[in-house]
């Protein structure tokens, strides 16, 4: 059974999330007997599909053209089941990023196929396909298993490592796709929010911030820190609520779930709610005055203090790294 | 405006998760339910557009007990009517989305909210799906939405920054946080909310394509350490990252 991958890009760029997928594919490709595809959809689609190369595409379709210049949902949807058929695949995986939460979910409906969405880990025992995905927040994890073909996949963004291997090139294929009459949600604009900023998703670092900051105007600490450290700003639910910071930065259950390789928690005493969000970091290093705050526990490392004083000196000693 | 919006109980976010000892579920045991944080947005949506357009609010829930007081909760806050599309499980995700829009379909619905996960499967996908299966346009994940005649602007969030949509109704949209401030229920609300009847339709029954397996915990962290007290600890905490856990 072949498998189909559609590697996100956005503004002519390939995405990290898109190579993780490829990578998966591969592999899933290769326990399947099948070969492996790939897909890119909108600006750049066609400079960037040699480069899949490197991660073993044999096959990469190229779909181009006014209608998928922005995200459209039932473009997009159109474009990969087109792809499947043009690749003869039983399997497309992507990744669960903003757009591929939406996508995937349009695709499996359209198609009548398994969905496994937001997996963490995919395997293939016995026939079937078997994934594990956090639910409950990360709470728990289910496993879940289809041996129902087509199957739908997409892959929560940094639970993967994208690995190249000995290059190939690639047959490219450019796919025309109809979408007169089938667009219903017309896309108007991309709007940068915060430009330059890193989104906690994608961020490798998160500098989050918490009650202990004591204020908004005190979130520079936070910021600095971040800026310090190449990562992103996160915020605990109590200082969204308090509207000292906006809700996109939110890590928690009702807002981002993150897992990046270092995660710094300043002023945020661990509420269940808050821990379910970040508690797939790699490295968790907790900042609070209350030694017997439930972030402690979850904290490889921790310090006893006052953030808006240690986050200064942390960021000293960081920058003097170099 | 006719208004539907999809809801959903879920375990409150700060409750404890327990595994049943069947490995397939969570005991439900000391939890409190309450209805999906995302789906109160959802209602709260709902009630601001009919507040502005007229019309009535329609709310919608699938599976037993449970779904009936979702529903209730949804009564209290501001909904007109509600529907519970009964079903014993056994559905997977696509079953739960084919049950809904089998539900919903031919009632002449401008509008249909949902929230844009449930903060339990946390798979965000039954508000596409469904749109999918009515052929009408959806936009997820959005925090910003305007209704005129029958047209509708939405803004959904994304990585690093916001997309803007237009679709004709009927539509459906998925609720983000920031869409608005859900109002709390009044006592009013929940004294007529318990002598409303709520409609019940069977789920069309579909064969799950996905099976689950089983439910575990993630793994353990190990155990916190505390490297020092105060700015002191600084230096330390540096060394330990840079040398021990090796990420700076």
């Amino acid at each position: 059974m072949n498998v189909l991958t559609y590697v996100e890009s956005r503004e002519g760029k390939v995405r990290g999330a898109g190579l993780e997928a490829l990578t998966v594919a591969r592999d899933l490709a290769g326990k399947l007997g099948g070969s492996l595809c790939a897909m890119i959809i909108g600006e750049g689609a066609a400079a960037n599909a040699i480069s899949l190369g490197k991660y073993g595409a044999g096959k990469v379709f190229v779909v181009e053209g006014d209608d998928f210049g922005g995200y459209s949902p039932e473009a997009y949807r159109e474009a990969i089941v087109a792809a499947m058929k043009a690749a003869d695949a039983s399997v497309v995986v992507m990744s669960a990023t903003s757009l591929g939460k939406d996508l995937a979910p349009v695709v499996a409906a359209k198609l009548d196929a398994a969905f496994l969405p937001d997996c963490t880990s995919l395997e293939f025992e016995g026939g079937k396909i078997v994934v594990k995905r956090p639910v409950y927040a990360g709470r728990c994890l289910i496993t879940l298993s289809t041996g129902s073909f087509p199957a739908v996949i997409s892959l929560r963004p940094k639970a993967f490592l994208a690995k190249e291997e000995s290059a190939t090139s690639p047959v490219v294929t450019a796919l025309n796709v109809d979408t007169a009459g089938k667009i219903k949600s017309r896309f108007v604009e991309f709007r940068v929010e915060s430009a330059g900023k890193l989104d906690v998703t994608e961020a490798d670092v998160i500098v989050s911030g918490g009650r202990g900051l004591k204020g908004p105007e005190n979130f520079y600490l936070v910021e600095d820190l971040a800026g310090a450290l190449g990562g992103a700003v996160g915020a605990s639910r109590a200082v969204v609520d308090a509207g000292w910071r906006p809700h996109g930065e939110q890590v928690g259950q009702t807002g981002k779930v993150v897992n990046p390789t270092l995660y710094i928690a300043a002023g945020i005493s661990g509420a269940i709610q808050h821990i379910a969000g970040m508690r797939s970091s790699k490295v968790i290093v907790a900042i609070n005055k209350d030694k017997d705050a439930p972030i402690f526990k979850m904290a490889d490392y921790g310090i006893v203090g006052d953030a808006l004083e240690v986050l200064p000196v942390l960021t000293k000693a960081v920058k003097a790294l170099g | 405006m006719n208004i539907a919006v999809l809801v959903k109980l879920v375990p409150d976010t700060e409750a404890t998760i327990k595994i049943d000892a069947d490995r397939r579920k969570i005991a439900a045991g000391e939890i409190n339910f309450v209805l999906n944080p995302y789906d109160e947005f959802a209602v709260e949506e709902g009630l601001r557009q009919k507040e502005k357009a007229g019309g009535q609010v329609t709310v919608i829930s699938l599976g037993g007990d449970e779904a009936a007081k979702a529903l209730r909760n949804a009564l209290a806050i501001g909904a007109d009517e509600a529907i519970q599309v009964k079903s014993n499980g056994g559905l997977d995700m696509l079953g739960i989305a084919k049950a809904l829009a089998d539900a919903i379909r031919g009632r002449g619905f401008d509008l249909i909210l949902a929230g844009k996960q449930a903060v339990d499967d946390d798979c965000g996908a039954v508000g596409a799906m469904v749109a999918e299966f009515l052929d009408i346009p959806h936009v997820s994940i959005v925090t910003k939405l305007d209704i005129e005649g029958d047209k509708l602007t939405a803004t959904r969030e994304i990585e690093g920054g916001v997309e803007v949509f237009e679709a004709n109704l009927p539509a459906l949209i998925t609720a983000q946080k920031g869409l608005n401030e859900p109002r709390y229920a009044s006592l009013k609300g929940i004294m007529a909310s318990k002598k409303k009847v709520i409609e019940e339709v069977a789920a069309t029954i579909s064969t799950p394509k996905v099976e689950v397996i089983t439910l575990t915990y993630p793994p353990q962290r190990p155990p916190g350490r505390i490297v020092g007290q105060g700015v002191d600890a600084v230096p330390e905490l540096v060394r330990l990252l840079r040398e021990e856990a090796k990420v700076l």
